[in-house]
């Protein structure tokens, strides 16, 4: 009986140890750095581009090196809260700004890197102040840029479509000749329903003054301005003449063959209101995997809305960009001015699945339909940010549920505004 | 007369002195403690705490990072009681409890009496059951997504067989969703309720089903009176597992349909998470996991005093014995 009493003993000591006894995370002691890396780039071309940009970081730094992870970009958020918040923080992470990134400011988990990268900073311009809060800069933009309408030029043809409509009333003529020739005019990913947000969001930016936008973000309130409401209206109209889908509740955006994106990247729909990425999600769903070109796939901006008090060239969009941890090493700001230095963004923009922003670098994205979305960007004089980042996180998904019930035949007008409020 | 020897340390014992056994009792505390040991403070570590740190978050507003400084009380809870999305939550999690015993139960119970009969083929049949299980459930989720799709392959596979005109938008339609959940559900967790009750089946002895033989009784008969209520202790733990299973249904829900067009999939466990953790409303999550955490141990506690207290009383071996 001793013994058998020794033995448990010495293995339940053993047990405690080895499940105590854990991973270090970085080890720095010697003079090594290991940057944890986290981005959405789940699919090639980009994930190889990053792995890229990292290796070519490490040639110059031989003692920085990376452990990447992408993560699937619906998992991605929570992730990073979760991951910020325990003991083995990642030290560079997806960051798209707005009021989001204010949040995890106030917490002090995003490192300031105002004067690491204040060059860098200088070179974006106006761009890089979607990443500040009260000033300072807490992370990089390296791909930003507008969203819009990506449509099959073959399928619009089919359906006798001389060129993109110029407003939401020929769009509406669009879609009933689409759907004469058999074709499915739209594809939504309802399911993931914040496609639907960018519907609600540029009819918003389309009929709210520029002072009515920049008000409701600061204040995170819609309450301030009727042509919120008012948006919900032209919404039900637009939706009420069923240019989506069948079963557009239950389609991912990006997932998969059977997605939005993956049903125009297979011909099965004419066209998709996505962001300035799309153009390498659909690539990336083809068979072949290889990108559409520009004699297939084309742009065009919402169409204006007759009556609207917003800009003209107003547009709607964000980016993507990286922040670093607080406890981030120095290492991590300065491969952020490394990402956004003018030979690794041009690399960026050869792939033609982004808009790089680094000052001089718009000429190296080479597909005319991407160059277009480019130029959109270039020349608007004020862009929206997506509303579930430029509010704060809570209210911003409360919108975007508001805006998916309302798709799906719930809600007023009256209601997604209110959904802001909690 | 000498006094009893003690049998395990050979010593005399004087009556009414129990010395020798202070050793042996020590001996048996250290025992069970370093075999509970370990298993306990697993247990509490990585339940017990996180429950009474989940029942501390419930009372703030906190959004995951920085200090708890937003005591609310119980705002959290009055919150989660008065939102429509989470009364409807609750209730499709009762749906799918009531589903899973008026349906789930007596195919479970027909399947298994079928595969109690000896034939051809029952090893591979009762495999083909049980396999679904077996699948993880993201696994599951993937592969029922793909089928489902409209004009998909069960869309197809219907028209084939005539059955167009019943074709629904499966996971699309706010009013079909929820009962095609349970369908999924049900081909994955069948198999569990099958094996479960061949197990019982089993159990019954031939005796009985030869006596009611001899006294003329048709095979229905027999299986009415004698097999299915011997069945029923087993019926009522599988019943058990399965309600306490249907309350916490989450990984199915999740992947299939992220709650369901504007929440018509939704469970108590999908909403704290979509409503709770993603809008880095942990405090809010917390709370209603508090509330499912109630919900089920009050479910298992009336369970085990109203419906299982039977089956300790009624044990079979004491009615064959």
């Amino acid at each position: 009986m001793r013994s058998k009493a020794l033995i448990s003993v010495l293995l339940g000591s053993a047990l405690v140890l080895a499940a105590c006894g854990g991973d270090d995370g970085e080890a720095e002691a010697d003079g090594k750095t290991e940057l944890i890396w986290w981005h959405n780039a789940t699919q090639d071309p980009l994930k190889s581009y990053f792995e890229d940009v990292a290796a070519a970081y490490t040639a110059e730094h031989p003692d920085v090196t990376f452990k990447i992870e992408p993560v699937q970009n619906e998992s991605i958020t929570t992730k990073i809260q979760v991951g910020l918040q325990s003991n083995d923080p990642p030290d560079i992470f997806q960051q798209w700004g707005g009021g989001e990134l204010a949040t995890q400011v106030q917490s002090g988990k995003v490192q300031d890197i105002s004067d690491s990268t204040a060059d860098t900073v200088e070179g974006l311009g106006g761009t890089a102040a979607g990443w500040q809060v009260d000033g300072k800069q807490y992370g990089l933009p390296y791909s930003v840029g507008v969203v819009g309408f990506w449509y099959r030029k073959d399928l619009f043809e089919q359906a006798g479509i001389t060129g993109p409509p110029a407003t939401l009333d020929e769009l509406n003529e669009d879609v009933q000749k689409l759907k004469d020739a058999g074709i499915t005019p739209i594809a939504l990913g309802g399911k993931d329903k914040w496609p639907d947000a960018f519907y609600w969001g540029y009819i918003a930016t389309r009929l709210c003054s520029t002072e009515a936008l920049q008000e409701a973000s600061a204040s995170a309130s819609l309450d301030g301005d009727d042509c919120f409401v008012q948006a919900g209206e032209v919404l039900e109209d637009f939706i009420d003449t069923e240019p989506f889908q069948e079963g557009f509740l239950g389609t991912p955006a990006q997932q998969g063959a059977a997605s939005s994106a993956g049903m125009v990247a297979n011909g099965k729909a004419a066209m998709e209101l996505q962001g300035h990425w799309n153009g390498g999600v659909i690539g990336g769903l083809t068979p072949d995997q290889k990108q559409l070109g520009d004699d297939v796939l084309g742009w065009f901006p919402f169409p204006p809305i007759d009556g609207g008090d917003g800009t003209p060239d107003a547009t709607f969009g964000g980016g993507d960009g990286f922040s670093c941890s607080s406890e981030a090493p120095p290492a991590c700001a300065d491969f952020l001015n490394f990402l956004l230095s003018p030979e690794q963004q041009s690399k960026f923009g050869e792939l033609n699945v982004g808009l790089p922003v680094a000052p001089g670098t718009g000429d190296s994205v080479s597909d005319p339909t991407v160059a277009g979305v480019l130029e959109a960007r270039d020349a608007s004089s004020y862009t929206q940010l997506y509303f579930d980042k430029a509010l704060p996180t809570a209210p911003g998904l409360a919108l975007n549920d508001a805006i998916a019930n309302f798709f799906a035949g719930q809600g007023s007008p009256d209601e997604i505004v209110a959904s802001v409020n909690q | 007369m000498p006094a009893p020897a003690d049998l395990a340390t050979g010593r005399r014992r004087r009556p009414g002195r129990p010395v020798a056994n202070r050793p042996r009792r020590l001996r048996k505390r250290v025992e069970l403690t370093l075999f509970l040991g370990p298993a306990f403070v697993l247990y509490s570590a990585l339940v017990l705490v996180p429950m009474g740190m989940a029942a501390y978050y419930g009372f703030f507003n906190w959004t995951g990072l920085g200090p708890l400084d937003d005591f609310v009380g119980f705002d959290n809870y009055r919150r989660a009681f008065s939102d429509p999305v989470f009364r409807g939550s609750v209730q499709n999690n009762a749906i799918i409890v009531a589903l899973s015993m008026l349906i789930q139960l007596p195919l479970a119970l027909a399947l298994a009496l079928l595969l109690n009969r000896r034939m051809r083929g029952r090893t591979l049949l009762r495999t083909v059951l049980f396999a679904p299980y077996v699948l993880s459930e993201v696994i599951t989720a993937v592969t029922w997504v793909l089928l489902l799709q409209p004009s998909g392959p069960v869309d197809h596979a219907m028209e084939t067989l005539g059955l167009g005109r019943f074709v629904q938008l499966w996971l699309a339609d706010p009013d079909v969703v929820l009962y095609t959940m349970f369908v999924v559900i049900t081909w994955k967790y069948i198999g569990f309720g099958i094996i479960l009750f061949l197990a019982g089946l089993v159990a019954i002895p031939d005796e009985l089903k030869e006596a009611a033989a001899i006294d003329g009784a048709s095979s229905w008969q027999t299986t009415r009176h004698i097999v299915l209520p011997l069945l029923g202790p087993t019926v009522r733990i599988w019943a058990f597992l399965s309600i306490i299973g249907a309350l916490q249904l989450f990984d199915l829900i999740w992947i299939m349909t992220l709650g369901g067009p504007a929440g018509a999939s939704s469970t108590m466990v999908t909403y704290l998470i979509d409503h709770g953790f993603k809008r880095n409303e942990f405090g809010y999550g917390s709370a209603v996991a508090m509330i499912l955490f109630t919900l089920s141990f009050v479910v298992a506690l009336l369970y085990q005093r109203f419906v299982l207290r039977r089956d300790t009383e009624g044990a079979l071996t004491r009615m064959a014995g």
